[in-house]
Order: C-alpha cells, then sequence, then structure tokens
C-alpha cells in the first residue's frame, strides 16, 4: 500500500515538474507548479511529516503560487517568445541534462545504497507538538531571525513595488 | 539489504532522495531553458521543493525532528524571496515593459 501511494504521487509530481517546464503559458506552468506542491505535501505525510505537510500546503500551494498568479495576471504575461538559440544549446542541452540526472541519480544511489524503508506510521515525530517544542527550545534564536528577515522582505517588497510618490 | 527486499516492508528511502533528485535536476533544466523571467522563477522553487524532501527524508532516516525545521526554515526563507523577487519583476516590468530575460541586458558589456 505504501508503494503504491508513494508510486502514484511520485508519478504525479515528475510529470507536473515536467509540464512546469515544457509549458509555454506561465499560467499553465503555476498550475503544474501547484500539482508538484501538492504531491509533495502527500509524500511528506507518508514520512511522518505532518506539520511540514499542511504548512507546504498551506504556505507553498497558497500563498506563494496566490502570489505568483497574481503577478501573472497583473502583468498579463502571454506565451514565451523564443529568440535564436545557439547550435551549442540545441546541441548539448539534453545531453547536458541527462548527464546532471545521471550524476545526481548515481550519487544518491551511491551514498546512501540501504538507509532503511518508510512505512506510513512507523515513525510520529513530526506532529505540530514536537516541531514546536524544538523551535522554541533548540531552534529558538533561527526562529526569532527569521522574523526579522520577514520584517525586512515586507519592507523591500513595498518599497520596490510603490508608485514613485514625486 | 537488497531494495527488492525492503519494498516487503515499506517503500525504502533511496527512492524518496531519488525522486527529490529527479526533480532538482528538472527544476535546473527549466531554470536554463526557459525565458520567461516568471518562469524561470518557479523553477527556483520547484528545486527548493526537491532540497525540502531531501531534509524531510532525512529526518525520517534519523529519527529526529531537526530535518522539519530546516525545511520550515527553507519554506520562510522561499516565501520572503517570493515577495522580493515578484516585487523586483514588477519593477522590471515597469521600467522596461518586458518578461524576456534575453531583453533585460543593461548590465551585458
Amino acid at each position: 500500500m505504501d508503494l503504491f501511494f508513494f508510486s502514484l504521487f511520485a508519478f504525479i509530481a515528475l510529470i507536473c515538474a515536467v509540464n512546469v517546464v515544457l509549458q509555454k503559458h506561465p499560467i499553465s506552468s503555476a498550475l503544474s507548479l501547484v500539482g508538484v506542491m501538492a504531491s509533495l505535501a502527500v509524500l511528506y505525510l507518508l514520512l511522518g511529516a505532518e506539520f511540514v505537510a499542511m504548512s507546504q500546503v498551506i504556505v507553498y500551494a497558497g500563498a506563494v503560487m496566490v502570489l505568483f498568479v497574481f503577478v501573472i495576471m497583473l502583468l498579463n504575461a502571454g506565451i514565451e517568445v523564443h529568440h535564436g538559440r545557439s547550435w551549442m544549446a540545441k546541441l548539448l542541452g539534453f545531453p547536458a541534462f541527462l548527464a546532471i540526472l545521471g550524476l545526481l541519480c548515481f550519487f544518491v544511489q551511491r551514498g546512501f545504497p540501504n538507509v532503511g524503508s518508510v512505512r506510513f506510521g512507523d515513525w510520529e515525530g513530526g506532529g505540530a507538538q514536537q516541531v514546536g517544542y524544538a523551535l522554541f527550545t533548540e531552534y529558538l534564536l533561527p526562529f526569532e531571525v527569521t522574523s526579522v528577515l520577514i520584517l525586512i522582505a515586507i519592507i523591500g517588497a513595498i518599497v520596490l513595488a510603490r508608485k514613485e510618490l514625486d | 539489504m537488497d531494495p527488492l527486499e525492503m519494498m516487503k516492508n515499506g517503500v525504502p528511502e533511496t527512492f524518496y532522495l531519488t525522486l527529490s533528485a529527479m526533480l532538482f535536476a528538472i527544476g535546473v533544466a527549466g531554470f536554463m531553458i526557459r525565458r520567461n523571467i516568471i518562469t524561470v522563477f518557479m523553477c527556483i522553487e520547484l528545486m527548493l521543493n526537491a532540497v525540502n524532501l531531501s531534509f524531510i527524508t532525512f529526518a525520517h532516516q534519523h529519527k529526529q525532528v531537526s530535518g522539519h525545521l530546516f525545511a520550515f526554515f527553507v519554506m520562510v526563507v522561499a516565501a520572503a524571496e517570493a515577495a522580493v523577487g515578484l516585487a523586483i519583476i514588477l519593477t522590471v516590468f515597469k521600467n522596461r515593459s518586458t518578461l524576456n530575460i534575453d531583453e533585460i541586458n543593461t548590465l551585458k558589456n
């Protein structure tokens, strides 16, 4: 059963990820990216990370993607135009992609050959209680620094996107 | 242990790591070949998501909650980055009226 759910959602994630890259219109890419994030949230649940799965759905598939769709709508972004590509990009692009893919998979298989297996429910250390406890004891300083970071990001976004007032 | 043997009691963690590597490679490819600045940005988000999957898998392997916290911090930084990045895209579009990264080449030469 675990293998069935993993295969199903890994397949959906891969198809949607390829779709993000291959679609010509940005709004199609954005919707495919929502598919990737939702299926990754299911995989997080299978790995016992309930809190992160929920924040993935709320923060990523919700907030960040709505921001993307807003900007696409605001800028009226259309189908992208391709200027001529150099012959080198055409010739070496796909082999280079396959090389990166093969290298990454090779090092994963080589570096972590038998690291155990995942069963749904075999580890329940990722609930909101455990994450919250670690966040407010061991990782308190990074958590506070994060709030400063978000404040800076808000101010920066407002300064960049406001209309000129003069 | 043999992966086929491990599949009888669950999914091997290597499968999750391989999926993460594949998603990362697809994100890199999209970052290289796409010409729309918004789509390039989406490919960066795809790469961040792939790395998050690795963090969660390692957290499960070591039975520690730290990996979840790192994934959570990555998520927070990605949200902040999306806000600032999209504001920059808005400003670029206001000044240059284009989203094609081939035409935004003021700093070239």
